[in-house]
């Protein structure tokens, strides 16, 4: 391996975040600037909502389920069995949903984005893009970030349902609860807060999914091996970032909320 | 014969020539990772001229055409493309001129994921004001022109190397643009192909005569260009006789080391004294 000097490594690394940086930027310009490719964001939105919709599904469901089952055996202790609708319900919209649904779509997506577009850069159809006088900005990334943004804000409504239907019934089947109880308990329990941190969640992790992957595809060098580095790290990286923002995120929010 | 010395420090007279030149290269320098690809290259490509840049591999001759086209920015120098200095333009401004610019890909780079159709006719979908019937005749008359009408919903996968090529030609000629940059059109096919490929070229340049500057390895398609003219009536290319001169002006720029040691024509280089280019032609 190529060794390199750290003044090299911290040059490279603030390049980096200089042209996410840039890309994300103009991954937003370019959705108030003409052309819009509607058709584009369409059609992405179906592969990326659409096509996500089994995974994010199972996830919601056993999450849900599994939830349900690992706190039933601590609620029992306290003889609060009955709360246990409420206790999914708030994991599930203000936490669990929202990252686990990201994180499904980070692993589907961000990595067939970097892998499609670092396929067009090293068969030089991005620059064929440009010389036909298209910004591959505007033509691939800003559309890709819509849908993302757009079909991740639904996909975890959907996860989040799926999520209590699978804490339903665990609660029904294996703990014996009433279904109307758990169901009112978990309707009851959220408040404005929880609902508005759940869904501002997928709105920031849709546009770190997008912009990651859309940036390591576009930078991926050195053939078929570049891209399939491009692709492993477009996921990393997109994992990552969502845990981490998810935390600053959720205490930030916190504070302006004046949570409970 | 080696480059004209060009006025690099007046480029209001570039400009002007603007309607006399369509490429202008001044004093151009570039390095990739401290690597001199050029070094001071000059040269001009006047309205309707074809000229054929050679060199071994890796001596900038791609590069010209990506700075040309103002997809990377020189270290140094100004490049004036059809009077506009693309080094001090930005990305949205260079989109504009683009479209008045045809590039073959050394590779063909058609977009994989649409068919022949939707590749030849990407320049005008974008464009957008023009109506879909408008577009299907456009389709075909630059499909004929590369004489593959046939494979029109096919994909590029589809496709034999050539045939790409071909496509790869139809796409950047069907807005009929001011200059077109084939960069080694002929580079992995075989004779036979090359030859098709060749003529294709010829045809588009004493059919439209547009400017082209062409980037080859194989010095013996650009000599067929010089010695030969696109016959319309025969609808083929034939020999030249003797002595003769083509329509268009065909002409020769051989880089080394970064630097123009040619810039002329193919009898000035068929009698030049430069070692290193008899080596390159013998």
């Amino acid at each position: 391996m190529e060794l390199i000097s750290p003044a090299e490594f911290a040059k490279e690394k603030v390049q980096a975040v200089q042209d996410y940086s840039l890309l994300a930027g103009r991954s937003i310009s370019g959705f108030f600037r003409q052309p819009r490719y509607m058709a584009d964001a369409v059609q992405q939105a179906d592969l990326i909502g659409v096509g996500s919709l089994p995974i994010v599904v199972l996830t919601g469901f056993f999450t849900g389920a599994v939830l349900a089952l690992q706190t039933s055996n601590t609620l029992q202790r306290f003889g609060s069995l009955s709360l246990i609708g409420q206790l999914v319900s708030t994991s599930m919209v203000r936490e669990l949903g929202p990252v686990l649904t990201s994180l499904m779509v980070a692993g589907r997506n961000a990595s067939g984005m970097a892998s499609e577009l670092g396929s067009m850069v090293v068969t030089e159809q991005i620059d064929a893009m440009r010389a036909l006088g298209t910004d591959p900005m505007k033509k691939l990334v800003t559309p890709r970030v819509l849908a993302t943004v757009f079909m991740l804000f639904f996909l975890t409504i959907i996860s989040d349902l799926v999520g209590l239907a699978g804490g339903s019934m665990v609660a029904r089947i294996l703990l014996g609860l009433d279904t109307r109880q758990y169901w009112s308990n978990a309707w009851e329990t959220l408040v404005f807060e929880d609902v508005f941190m759940g869904l501002v969640k997928p709105v920031l992790f849709g546009f770190i999914i997008a912009t990651v992957g859309c940036y390591y595809g576009l930078s991926a060098r050195g053939g078929t091996q570049g891209v399939g580095r491009a692709t492993t790290q477009a996921v990393v990286a997109a994992s990552v970032l969502i845990l981490v923002v998810d935390f600053f995120v959720t205490r930030l929010l916190m504070m302006f909320l004046s949570y409970r | 014969m080696l480059s004209p010395t060009l006025p690099a420090e007046n480029p209001a007279l570039a400009v002007q020539d603007s309607s006399r030149y369509v490429v202008v290269f001044e004093d151009v320098s570039i390095a990739f990772e401290g690597r001199v690809v050029l070094d001071g290259v000059s040269f001009r490509l006047a309205r309707g001229e074809t000229k054929a840049l050679f060199g071994i591999a890796g001596a900038g001759k791609s590069t010209v055409l990506k700075l040309t086209l103002g997809l990377i920015k020189p270290d140094n120098g100004h490049i004036h493309v059809i009077g506009d200095d693309v080094t001090q333009m930005s990305e949205e401004e260079l989109f504009d001129l683009r479209r008045k610019i045809g590039m073959v890909f050394q590779e063909s780079a058609l977009f994989d994921s649409l068919t022949v159709r939707e590749n030849v006719a990407f320049r005008l979908l974008e464009e957008g004001d023009i109506s879909e019937e408008e577009v299907e005749r456009r389709v075909r008359e630059a499909l004929s022109f590369v004489e593959l009408e046939h494979t029109v919903d096919m994909f590029p996968s589809e496709l034999s190397g050539g045939m790409r090529r071909r496509v790869a030609i139809a796409r950047a000629i069907i807005a009929q643009p001011e200059i077109l940059l084939y960069d080694s059109p002929t580079g992995g096919l075989d004779p036979v192909t090359s030859t098709t490929i060749i003529e294709l070229i010829v045809k588009q340049r004493d059919v439209y005569k547009t400017s082209s500057l062409l980037v080859s390895h194989r010095l013996q398609d650009a000599f067929t260009m010089a010695t030969h003219y696109f016959d319309r009536q025969a609808n083929q290319m034939r020999p030249l006789p003797p002595g003769a001169h083509g329509e268009v002006s065909m002409t020769f720029l051989v880089l080394r080391d970064g630097k123009v040691i040619f810039d002329g024509d193919a009898h000035e280089l068929a009698h030049s004294k430069d070692e290193y280019i008899r080596e390159y032609i013998s």
